[in-house]
C-alpha cells in the first residue's frame, strides 16, 4: 500500500469537514475523489500532505506514518501536489518554476541535474517553447499544466492532481486528460479530485465519492457509479446522473 | 552554484562598476571623494545585504540596522575594552549579527508580511533600550575610542584609508555573495518563498531553514561594517547605532534600483546618496531630505515598484543578460 488513511477526521471548530475517511491506495493506481462542492476532497488533500494536521485518524505513507509531518518534508519523501487554484512562482520563469519542484523534490538534485529535469518535463506537459517566459505570463490552461510539471519535476511516488480539468477547454481537457495517462503508464500513483464526470470515470482505478465530509462509496468506477447513495447523495437527480455517464454525453458535465 | 555561473558577463560588469567607483578615490587621493565614496560603499554593502532578505526572500526588514548597530557595539567593545586589534573584533561584529539573526530567525520568520515588518521595528527599538541600560557597553554614554589607538594603524590618516579598503573589498565581495545566492539552488529556494510561500512548501523547500539563513546572511556583513564605521567614527552611542530613519533608506535604496537584483542596491545606493549629498547642500532641502525619501519610497511603490533595474528588465528582455 502506498497510501493508507485510517480514521481521518477534521474539525474547524465546529464545523467537520471530514468525517472518519478510511482507504487504502496500491501502487501504480488511480484514484478519483469526487463529491458535490464542499464535500471536503481538498481538506482531505490538505490533510494527507500535511497542510493540515487531522483532528483524529492517521495518514500512512509508503509505511511511514506522516500524520503532523511538515508539508516539505512529506513532499521530500515523494509526494506532490498540483493545486485547484494555479499557484505559479509569477517572477519566475516557467523553466525556474519547474526547476523548484526538481531540486526540492524527492529526488533533491543540484541545479544542473535539475535543468534537465525540467527541459524533459516542460516537453512531456508541452511548455516547452514557454521555458524562458514568466510564468504570470500563460495563460490558464498553461498554467494548469505548469502546476502539474512542477509536481511531475519532483519525480513524486505520488501524486495528488486536484480539479487540473477545471476552467479547461474541451481541446484542453483532453490533452490533460491525455497526459495523465501517459503519467500512470510510468507508474505514478494518482489520487484526483475531479468535477469532470466522464475523466473521472476513464481513468480511475477506484472511485471515492465524499459527501459532507463522510465518505459514501468506494469502489471501482461502475460500482459507484450505480450505487444509489451515491446517485441520490451526489448528482440529486438520477435522470441527470444517466445523462451524465452516458458515454455520448454533451458538455455540460463540467459542473462548477 | 557552478563556475559556468561565474562566466556571467553581467557579473563583471557589476563588479567592474563597484571597482571602477571605489578606485576613484584612491586614484585622486582626495580625502573628502574618500569620504563621499565610503559613504555610498557604505550603503552598497548594507542595501546588497538587505536585497537578500527584502529582495529575494520577499520579508521586510524595518530594522535592518540593528545588525549594523549591534556589530558595531560587540566591534568596539572588543577594541576598546578587551584591547583586541581590528581585524578579529571586526569578525566577531559579523558573528554578533549573525547570531542574533539566527536567534531571531527562530521567533519572527514564523510571521508574515506586515506582521515580520512590525516585528523588526520592534527588535531595532528593543536592541536600542536594551544597549541604553547595558554597563559594559557604556549604557547611554557608549564607548569612545582613544586616539591612541589608530597608531597601530599607522596613524589616523593611514587609518581612514585603510578602513575605506576593507570596506571596498567587502562591497565587491557583497556584488559576488549576492550573485552567488542569486544562481544557487538556495537562492531558487528562497526566490519560491518570496512568490508564493505555501506552494514553495508544497513543493519541499524547508522554508524555516532557508528563511533563517537568508536572514542570516543578510545580518553579518552590516553587523562587520558596523564595526568599521564606528571604529572610524571613533565613538559609539545607542541613537547613533540603531538609526531607525537608516533602515528606511536602506529600503528606500533597494527599491529605487530594484529589489531582488544583483545591481539594483548598488545602483540604489549610489543614485540615493548622491540625491541626498545634494538635497544636504540645497538650502531648500537640507532640513527635509528624509521626507524626500519617503516621497521617493512612494513614488516608486506607486510607479516603477520594479525598481530602474527591474523595470529594465521588464522593459528590455536582452538587459537580463547583462544585468543581473
Amino acid at each position: 500500500m502506498i497510501l493508507q488513511v485510517s480514521g481521518v477526521s477534521k474539525w474547524f471548530g465546529g464545523l467537520k469537514a471530514l468525517t472518519d475517511v478510511t482507504f487504502s491506495l496500491q501502487e501504480g493506481q488511480i484514484l478519483g475523489l469526487i463529491g458535490p462542492n464542499g464535500a471536503g476532497k481538498t481538506t482531505l488533500f490538505n490533510v494527507i500532505n500535511g497542510v493540515y494536521k487531522p483532528s483524529e485518524g492517521a495518514v500512512n505513507f509508503r509505511g511511514v506514518d506522516i500524520t503532523g509531518m511538515k508539508t516539505y518534508e512529506i513532499a521530500r519523501m515523494g509526494l506532490a501536489r498540483a493545486h485547484q487554484i494555479v499557484r505559479p512562482l509569477n517572477e519566475l520563469t516557467v523553466r525556474d518554476n519547474v526547476m523548484v519542484g526538481a531540486c526540492f523534490g524527492r529526488e533533491n538534485h543540484a541545479l544542473g541535474g535539475a535543468r534537465v529535469i525540467a527541459d524533459e518535463v516542460m516537453e512531456f506537459v508541452g511548455l516547452e517553447k514557454r521555458a524562458d517566459q514568466l510564468a504570470s505570463n500563460l495563460n490558464i490552461g498553461q498554467k494548469k499544466r505548469l502546476e502539474m510539471a512542477r509536481a511531475l519535476a519532483a519525480r513524486p511516488y505520488l501524486l495528488l492532481l486536484d480539479e487540473v480539468l477545471a476552467g479547461l477547454n474541451p481541446a484542453e481537457i483532453t490533452r490533460m486528460i491525455d497526459i495523465v495517462h501517459k503519467i500512470r503508464e510510468r507508474g505514478t500513483t494518482i489520487v484526483m479530485i475531479e468535477h469532470v464526470m466522464q475523466a473521472v470515470m476513464s481513468v480511475s482505478d477506484q472511485v471515492l465519492v465524499l459527501d459532507f465530509g463522510k465518505p459514501i462509496a468506494f469502489g471501482p468506477p461502475g460500482e459507484v457509479a450505480n450505487d444509489a447513495r451515491v446517485v441520490e447523495a451526489y448528482l440529486g437527480d438520477p435522470e441527470l446522473a444517466k445523462q451524465l455517464l452516458a458515454p455520448s454525453s454533451d458538455e455540460s458535465e463540467q459542473d462548477a | 552554484m557552478s563556475l559556468r555561473n561565474l562566466r556571467n558577463p553581467g557579473l563583471w560588469i557589476t563588479v567592474l562598476a563597484v571597482a571602477l567607483l571605489g578606485l576613484w578615490p584612491i586614484v585622486t587621493q582626495r580625502a573628502s571623494t574618500r569620504e563621499e565614496i565610503f559613504t555610498v560603499m557604505l550603503s552598497v554593502v548594507l542595501a546588497s545585504s538587505l536585497n537578500i532578505l527584502l529582495g529575494y526572500t520577499g520579508y521586510v526588514s524595518f530594522g535592518h540596522i540593528v545588525f549594523f548597530g549591534l556589530g558595531g557595539y560587540v566591534g568596539l567593545y572588543l577594541i576598546i575594552v578587551q584591547g583586541w586589534s581590528l581585524w578579529p573584533s571586526m569578525i566577531a561584529g559579523g558573528l554578533a549579527a549573525g547570531l542574533l539573526a539566527l536567534l531571531l530567525g527562530q521567533a519572527i520568520l514564523r510571521l508574515r508580511g506586515s506582521y515580520f515588518a512590525l516585528a523588526t521595528i520592534g527588535i531595532n527599538e528593543a536592541m536600542r533600550a536594551f544597549i541604553n541600560n547595558f554597563e559594559p557597553f557604556g549604557g547611554p554614554t557608549g564607548l569612545s575610542l582613544n586616539f591612541q589607538t589608530y597608531n597601530q594603524y599607522g596613524g589616523a590618516a593611514n587609518a581612514l584609508w585603510l578602513i575605506y579598503y576593507i570596506v571596498l573589498i567587502l562591497a565587491v565581495f557583497n556584488i559576488f555573495l549576492s550573485y552567488i545566492v542569486k544562481t544557487s539552488k538556495f537562492g531558487l529556494g528562497l526566490m519560491a518563498i518570496r512568490e508564493d510561500e505555501d506552494a514553495a512548501e508544497v513543493m519541499g523547500v524547508i522554508t524555516p531553514r532557508s528563511k533563517t539563513w537568508a536572514y542570516v546572511l543578510s545580518a553579518i556583513l552590516p553587523g562587520v561594517v558596523g564595526v568599521l564605521f564606528f571604529f572610524k567614527n571613533g565613538n559609539i552611542e545607542p541613537p547613533q547605532a540603531f538609526r531607525l530613519h537608516l533602515s528606511i533608506e536602506l529600503l528606500v535604496m533597494v527599491m529605487l534600483g530594484g529589489y531582488g537584483t544583483v545591481f539594483g542596491p548598488l545602483l540604489g545606493a549610489v543614485g540615493y546618496q548622491r540625491l541626498r549629498g545634494l538635497l544636504l547642500t540645497s538650502d531648500l532641502f537640507k532640513n527635509i531630505q528624509l521626507a524626500v525619501a519617503g516621497l521617493l519610497l512612494l513614488l516608486i511603490i506607486l510607479f516603477i515598484p520594479a525598481g530602474a533595474v527591474g523595470w529594465l528588465r521588464q522593459r528590455f528582455p536582452v538587459v537580463r543578460r547583462f544585468i543581473p
